[in-house]
């Protein structure tokens, strides 16, 4: 192993593993926000947007992301969407998760027993205010675990924005490969580094769990 | 029978009122055409076996169940106004603002204290400023015997402390009638007294109740009419005197002599 070469090419990984970072940010705020809508659609009381949010997440679901990089990056342009590398990839992704993201928040709200939403309406509460005073609150910390597991998905996912050459991590080591013919160190420092955020992530996710979702 | 059956009959407008009341779940018909009507102040006790109805008859006085045929009144506001929509559902969570429902399983608000539990329908729904609902809901609390625990989360509360703080928040909606769906049978036989307690209670206040309820004893202590329900129709109405002593059908009778030994 050329840990001398690792060393070395460490600070180009660093300057890369930002792209992926902000990449995983934009799309992960992409995804909740574009699941919030999915899911108050799934759980609406208007058949059309029930339609509209399960046919989105099983379209998101059913395809490869990477197609449906594809799609948006280069068979954009032919529809008159015309996005940088970056953009498209960060729109792609997060389009993509808040599919599954949208998954686990009505799974969460639906794990919240029915006798809570009886008791809220009962009341007199208003189907808008026994969602927002009784159930989300509820609903949030059962999300917490399953959202962190997509977060996770979407960070290592991240990696095939290399193939609209977005300058990430990924496609930093393959650039490598041509001068050092070292493939071996190279994608081991990139693993190292996926690791590192995704242990960095999941630190993220237990405390939260811990901080909301205890007792 | 209690001092409220006097006073029922000064008011000739029945509280609640149901009249044909049909509901079907798929193919089944859960409900063949019930009648019943409770006077101000008055309790009537629902008795009958598993799967009768009884709960369906009470949950479709507050349209947790929607009927589909007949009407229910209550407090002269008909609860299943053919309305729809956006008209209907302020309809409804206004009219349901007059019913206080106590269920089995209690179902308070677990991410919200006791004291939270009890003011949180009177702050929103009723716009009452915080220091009167704390008021109130101390006030009830007290009444159920339990002031003390206005701050605990109910995962900290026993059973029958969960049902009498459940008993609080819909008494702090202040209303007209309240229904009590089993408050009992999800609890230890230890706890069952505290809880019957309490609604004997608010029966010596003139609460106007409607109360399934498998015990007899009890139903036959507190109400001033019970009605024995089989396969969707009431088989059976009277005071508890000739219900429990003296019932006329034999579907009654095969009933009682199975659940009055235990
Ligand atoms: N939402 C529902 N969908 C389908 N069937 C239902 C539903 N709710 C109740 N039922 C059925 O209706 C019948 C009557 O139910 P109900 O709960 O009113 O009976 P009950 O007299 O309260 O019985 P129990 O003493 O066991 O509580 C039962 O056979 C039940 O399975
Ligand atoms: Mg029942």
């Amino acid at each position: 192993m050329d840990f001398g070469l690792m060393a070395r090419i460490f600070p180009f990984f660093l300057e890369a593993a930002l792209v992926t970072i902000e990449l995983s940010l934009l799309s992960l705020a992409l995804g909740l926000t574009v699941a919030a809508v999915i899911t108050m659609f799934r759980l609406s009381r208007l058949r059309t947007l029930r339609a509209i949010g399960t046919l989105y997440v099983s379209l998101m679901r059913g395809t490869p992301c990477l197609i449906q990089l594809f799609i948006l990056y280069f068979g954009g342009p032919q529809i008159g969407i015309n996005l940088s590398p970056f953009a498209a990839g960060a729109i792609g992704l997060g389009m993509n998760i808040g599919a599954y993201m949208a998954e686990a928040m009505r799974g969460a709200i639906l794990a919240v027993d029915r006798g809570q939403t009886e008791a809220a309406r009962v009341l007199g509460f208003s189907r808008f205010e026994t969602m927002r005073i009784v159930v989300l609150p509820q609903a949030a910390k059962l999300m917490i675990r399953p959202l962190g597991v997509n977060a996770v998905a979407l960070v290592k996912g991240t990696a095939l924005v290399s193939t609209i050459s977005v300058v990430d991590l990924t496609y930093t080591a393959q650039r490598f490969i041509g001068s050092t013919y070292k493939p071996f160190e190279i994608f081991a420092v990139a693993a190292i580094l996926y690791m590192a955020m995704i242990y960095a992530l999941s630190k993220v996710v237990d405390f939260l769990d811990r901080r909301y979702a205890a007792a | 029978m209690n001092a409220a059956s006097k006073f029922a009959g000064a008011n000739d407008r029945p509280m609640v009122q149901v009249i044909d009341a049909h509901k079907s779940f798929g193919a089944f018909e859960i409900l063949k055409g019930i009648n019943l009507s409770v006077n101000k102040g008055q309790i009537v006790a629902i008795i009958g076996p598993s799967g009768s109805g009884k709960s369906t008859l009470l949950r479709s006085i507050n349209h947790l169940e929607a009927l589909n045929k007949g009407e229910v009144w209550v407090d002269g506001i008909q609860v299943n106004r053919p309305l729809t929509g956006h008209a209907f559902e302020q309809h409804i969570n206004s009219v349901r603002q007059r019913m206080g429902m106590v269920f089995q399983h209690f179902n308070l608000f677990p991410h919200m204290t006791v004291g939270e539990n009890v003011t949180v329908g009177p702050i929103k729904l009723r716009k009452m400023p915080a220091a009167r609902a704390r008021d109130l809901a101390m006030e009830l609390l007290g009444k159920v015997g339990l002031q003390d625990k206005y701050d605990a989360y109910p995962s900290r509360l026993s059973g029958g402390q969960k049902q009498r703080v459940a008993i609080a928040r819909a008494l702090a909606m202040e209303p007209s009638v309240m229904l009590f769906d089993e408050a009992t049978s999800a609890l230890d036989p230890e706890l069952v007294d505290e809880v019957n307690l309490v609604m004997k209670q608010l029966a010596s206040e003139h609460m106007t109740m409607i109360i399934v309820t498998h015990e007899m004893r009890f139903a036959s202590e507190v109400a001033d009419r019970v009605l024995f329900m089989d396969g969707g129709i009431v088989v059976e109405e009277g005071p508890p005197s000739e219900i429990f002593s003296n019932p006329r059908m034999d579907r009654t009778r095969t009933f009682l002599k199975k659940h009055l030994a235990g």
